[in-house]
């Protein structure tokens, strides 16, 4: 956990207050809405289809269980009593007031949360691996990176009214739960060869209309450069990113033409008056940032405690194990993804209620933190071995020991028409049904990893470019059509999906999606080769004639 | 429209000149960046302080060579999401040197002006009076500053390892 000192209570504070006196103004009359507009969004804040939406930032993924409870909280009194946690690590309140706005901001303001610049054409929320701190084998810690550019980036004078959007992400895992590529800015921390810590840069990464993956523009940035360089990189795309379009305003585009290598010469000369500048970082600071990071107090405990092997006879229990319990670090210890994907439900979605009992968990179990996953699920990070068989207890109790972490059912899907006013197509009812479909344990075990995303427009949300099954619905006539596309992967093999034939019905997704699994089965080389590795082997071809055989 | 020059509502003293605009014989003027670059000696010669209008779209480093003779510069922001000027101000300040009046012009609103303070801007030609007015309160909203500018304000970075220096004092 990073604790905030006096110096970032002051900023939230400041900010909390400035925004206040907007919502004011525009309540009053002084600020037409378009004015406002654009005020609201540097702080978070839709206007959906049926009312305000929220989007409050979990930076880098790490929650204290308090912040936990005034989310809960948040939820209960100002909202519906339930969030929607993110594809980057953000919650989202649906139904709130304009007018209790700046109230909720204060509220979450007391825990060290706040909402700036999880929307508008600015740098958002910096997102990281969820396991950051405590995945083996992992370089170090890039939440303190992660913390130094979420500080860098807060209200950043010159920044702060780009061409669009602006997204980085951070791993230092070889396996990248954080999807870089598809970010503006991927970094990839690294050690050179003399042992100092640096990254990779990749740029130009992004979903929506035009996807693309993300290419690497240095391949070793010092630590100390970290902040120039990205200042270079977003004063070359403040000033060059286009403005006329907004479609074809993210910096992906801006890479796109002018070729990766000619932007990469336009960022190095800026670099070069910048990177001797006070923005250079010395270890004093990162050691300052470091220091503000508490990490829990591990006991020396048994890998394989006798809570463990007697649970072990209870299948039920056996099952969430295999599917939701991951190594930790520190071999005493666990990381345990919760599922939010219920079946049935929508997914992302957490109950106020849900959201103090897993405050209480996290205390009793995991130090007081949580995580939350671009996945749209949530994780303790540090559950002793021994509290394993208890914690499932408590979970099971409260709906959240569903055994499908990243198989079939856990559905990554946009919120799509039924709240958002871009949709064209709805989601969530596709997620509840293909959970439904597939709720057998058993098989969606046997079909093993796959992923499956879903987005209700071009814009992408669902991240449905990058699903091993992706499904974009879009409108044909007055109807909802789904595009399917297959093959897609965001993590360090990142790839974007191929198209198998025309879009299908909304009744008809389920089915096809079906129809796809079953080809698979048939056509797998041994169980634990994964669908996105058939597909990679054998191309969209045999996938394409199952489904379109019959139809 | 307001002009807020030193915290307070200032008098202008400045006459904007459009391209064919015939030159007055005295008097403070601001040209455009092409008439200027185009007749830079004449206009420079005349009496009256001369300032340039330079679009946002324009490579600010073409401007370095008279920086020393201008009185003052007018960034321009078409609309308050168009964030180029920004850029513009803090190369002027930050990579030019460049210590004369930085003036703010276009959809200049209250909600910019800590932003554009941070940037190098002194002046700003506010679109309401009533942002006008607020200059000075909104000015002062904020103590805490991330990112370290041309504008001389402390960043949180280096106070906290004031704070770091002065309490390892002693122990």
């Amino acid at each position: 956990m990073y604790a905030y000192d006096e110096i970032d209570r002051t900023l939230v504070n400041e900010r909390v207050s400035e925004f206040r006196d907007q919502v004011q103004r525009r309540l009053s009359g002084e600020l037409t809405e378009d004015e406002f507009k654009m005020l609201r969004l540097q702080n978070g804040v839709y206007l959906q289809l049926h009312a305000y939406m929220f989007r409050v930032a979990i930076p880098y993924g790490t929650l204290a269980s308090n912040q936990l409870r005034q989310l809960a909280h948040v939820a209960r009194k100002y909202d519906r009593g339930y969030g929607h946690f993110t594809t980057r690590q953000n919650i989202q309140f649906n139904w709130i007031k304009l007018s209790d706005l700046p109230d909720a901001l204060a509220d979450l303001a007391e825990v060290g949360i706040h909402a700036m610049q999880t929307s508008g054409n600015n740098m958002r929320n910096v997102t990281s691996d969820q396991w950051a701190g405590v995945a083996p084998g992992e370089i170090e810690d890039p939440r303190i990176w992660s913390e130094l550019i979420r500080q860098h980036t807060t209200l950043h004078p010159e920044f702060s009214f780009l061409p669009r959007k602006f997204k980085i992400a951070i791993t230092a895992s070889d396996h990248d739960r954080a999807a870089i590529k598809v970010h503006d800015i991927g970094l990839r921390l690294i050690k050179s060869e003399k042992g100092e810590t640096g990254f990779e840069v990749l740029v130009g990464g992004g979903l929506g209309r035009t996807p693309f993956i993300g290419k690497t523009i240095k391949h070793f940035v010092h630590g100390r450069d970290l902040l120039s360089y990205i200042e270079a990189i977003l004063r070359v795309y403040n000033q060059y990113g286009r403005r006329d379009n907004i479609y074809k305003a993210r910096i992906k585009i801006l890479v796109h033409e002018l070729g990766i290598e000619k932007f990469s010469r336009e960022v190095e000369e800026e670099w070069q008056h910048l990177r001797n500048s006070s923005l250079q970082i010395d270890d004093e600071v990162i050691e300052d940032i470091r220091s503000r990071f508490i990490y829990p107090a591990y006991e020396k405990l048994p890998h394989m405690p006798d809570e463990l092997r007697q649970a072990a006879a209870e299948p039920d229990f056996e099952a969430w194990r295999k599917n939701s319990v991951a190594p930790h670090k520190n071999p005493g210890y666990s990381i345990v993804t919760i599922s939010l994907k219920p079946i049935g439900a929508p997914p992302g979605d957490a109950t106020a209620e849900q959201m103090d009992a897993l405050a209480d968990l996290a205390d009793k179990y995991s130090f007081g933190e949580l995580r939350v996953g671009h996945e749209q699920n949530l994780a303790l990070p540090h559950v002793a071995k021994r509290d394993l068989p208890a914690l499932w207890k408590a979970l099971d109790k409260l709906g959240l020991a569903t055994p499908n972490v990243n198989l079939i059912t856990d559905i990554i899907a946009c919120p799509g028409l039924d709240y958002c006013s871009l949709a064209n197509a709805r989601s969530i009812p596709i997620a509840q049904e293909l959970t439904r479909r597939f709720a057998n344990h058993e098989l969606a075990n046997l079909i093993g990893r796959l992923h499956i995303n879903i987005s209700g427009c071009i814009n992408a949300c669902g991240h449905h470019h990058v699903g091993h099954i992706g499904i974009l619905g879009v409108e044909k006539n007055g109807e909802e059509v789904y595009q399917i596309t297959i093959g897609g992967r965001a993590d360090e093999s990142a790839a974007l999906g191929n198209l198998i034939g025309p879009g299908v019905k909304f009744d008809e997704v389920a089915d096809v999606v079906e129809d796809i699994v079953e080809a698979y089965l048939a056509l797998r080389e041994r169980p634990e080769e994964l669908f996105v590795d058939t597909v990679k082997r054998l191309g969209v071809e045999p996938f394409k004639e199952r489904v379109y055989a019959t139809r | 429209m307001p002009l807020v020059n030193g915290g307070k509502i200032a008098d202008d003293s400045f006459v904007k000149l459009a391209v064919d605009t015939p030159l007055p014989e005295s008097g403070d003027i601001l040209v455009p960046a092409e008439r200027f670059l185009s007749d830079a000696d004449a206009l420079l010669k005349r009496a009256g302080k001369v300032g340039v209008i330079w679009p946002n779209n324009r490579d600010i480093a073409e401007l370095v060579p008279y920086l020393g003779k201008i009185a003052t510069v007018a960034l321009v922001f078409p609309n308050f999401r168009d964030g180029r000027a920004y850029s513009q101000a803090r190369l002027l300040r930050e990579r030019y040197g460049y210590r004369g009046d930085l003036r703010a012009t276009g959809q200049v609103l209250r909600d910019q002006f800590v932003f554009m303070l941070r940037a190098g801007f002194d002046s700003f030609e506010v679109k309401k009076q009533a942002d006008a007015e607020a200059f000075m309160l909104t000015a002062k909203r904020y103590s805490v500053f991330y990112q370290p500018t041309g504008d001389g304000r402390i960043t949180a970075l280096h106070r906290r390892m004031q704070l770091r220096h002065s309490e390892g004092v002693g122990t």
